[in-house]
């Protein structure tokens, strides 16, 4: 007979808080964000953190975090809360699923980062997006940049 | 405050982009939320109990796989809440079984149907894309009215 899991947390939100920055660990944003947690709660992980709490709660600490190197924090909901025994990988042993998705993303968000920091400065906006969607693979410009980097 | 779909609805950079920008992003872990936080339904691992295959029959007809009707039921709500959607195009890693590929299909069929704006992207592949993609999806969000 299956176990029955009663709700976790209920009325609560969670949210994941990934880093990717040069000047930022996940330490220090865990640091941060412990600075004005009040009734959240907050786990930390290898890439950020969890946050779990009241909407208005959880958004206060994240936009405090935040402020530590904006276009290199990116927050992302989350369905189950820490540690759920559905799919803590205490609970079931091995490698947790999934993060397949997350794995995938945080391996080009460095362009985005980019992308973030340059939209305040509208010259730095590269040609038409129909110019771009012409291109097929690499850049004549970033060919260019690869040659110099190299020689 | 628009409510905009995503697609992938696991996205961490469209969920992250949509709300930086002041919007509401409608990804799968609102529905698991609301399984999760609601008392009486016990299967693991996803809190799929036999009724998501029926409550999926809104969406997609009775011959359709179970498995569709189901994932349906997540996606669904999602879909008629939605006032506006950001779709990327034949993303890599939604690359899964084929009850995953249909739905993805389905879902990308209801989000066209419903007459909504909608933005559609493909991934960066090098930097100058990445701040297209940024500029593109906030002149999208600040066309719906977002703070930004």
């Amino acid at each position: 007979m299956k176990e029955v899991i009663p709700p976790l947390y209920a009325g609560t939100v969670t949210k994941y808080v990934f880093i990717e920055s040069y000047k930022a660990t996940p330490d220090d944003i865990a640091a941060r964000a412990y600075e004005v947690s009040g009734g959240v709660m907050i786990k930390e992980t290898c890439f950020g953190l969890q946050i779990t709490g009241k909407e208005e709660e959880v958004e206060r600490v994240i936009s405090h975090v935040r402020e530590l190197d904006p276009a290199h924090i990116y927050v992302k909901d989350r369905g189950f809360p820490p540690g759920d025994p559905r799919r803590c990988r205490a609970n079931l042993g091995g490698a947790r699923p999934g993060y397949f998705g997350h794995e995938h993303e945080m391996g080009f968000i460095r362009r985005i980062a980019i992308g973030l920091e340059k939209l305040d400065s509208p010259s730095d906006i590269p040609a038409s997006e129909s110019e771009q969607k012409n291109t097929e693979g690499l850049s004549v410009k970033r060919l260019m940049e690869l040659i110099i980097q190299e020689a | 405050m628009a409510e905009v779909f995503i697609y992938p609805a696991t996205s961490l950079i469209l969920s992250d982009l949509v709300a930086r920008f002041g919007h509401k992003p409608l990804g799968t872990a609102l529905s698991i939320r609301e399984r999760i936080q609601t008392a009486g339904l016990d299967s693991p691992p996803l809190q799929m109990t036999p009724d998501d295959a029926k409550k999926g029959l809104r969406w997609a007809a009775v011959e359709v796989p179970s498995g569709v009707r189901g994932r349906m039921s997540l996606f669904g709500p999602l879909i008629d809440q939605a006032e506006a959607a950001i779709i990327v195009r034949n993303p890599e890693f939604a690359f899964g079984c084929m009850g995953c590929a249909r739905t993805d299909e389905l879902v990308e069929f209801l989000v066209k149907q419903k007459k909504i704006p909608i933005l559609e992207l493909d991934y960066p592949a090098d930097e100058e894309e990445g701040i297209n993609f940024v500029h593109s999806v906030k002149n999208f969000l600040t066309r719906l009215g977002g703070v930004s």
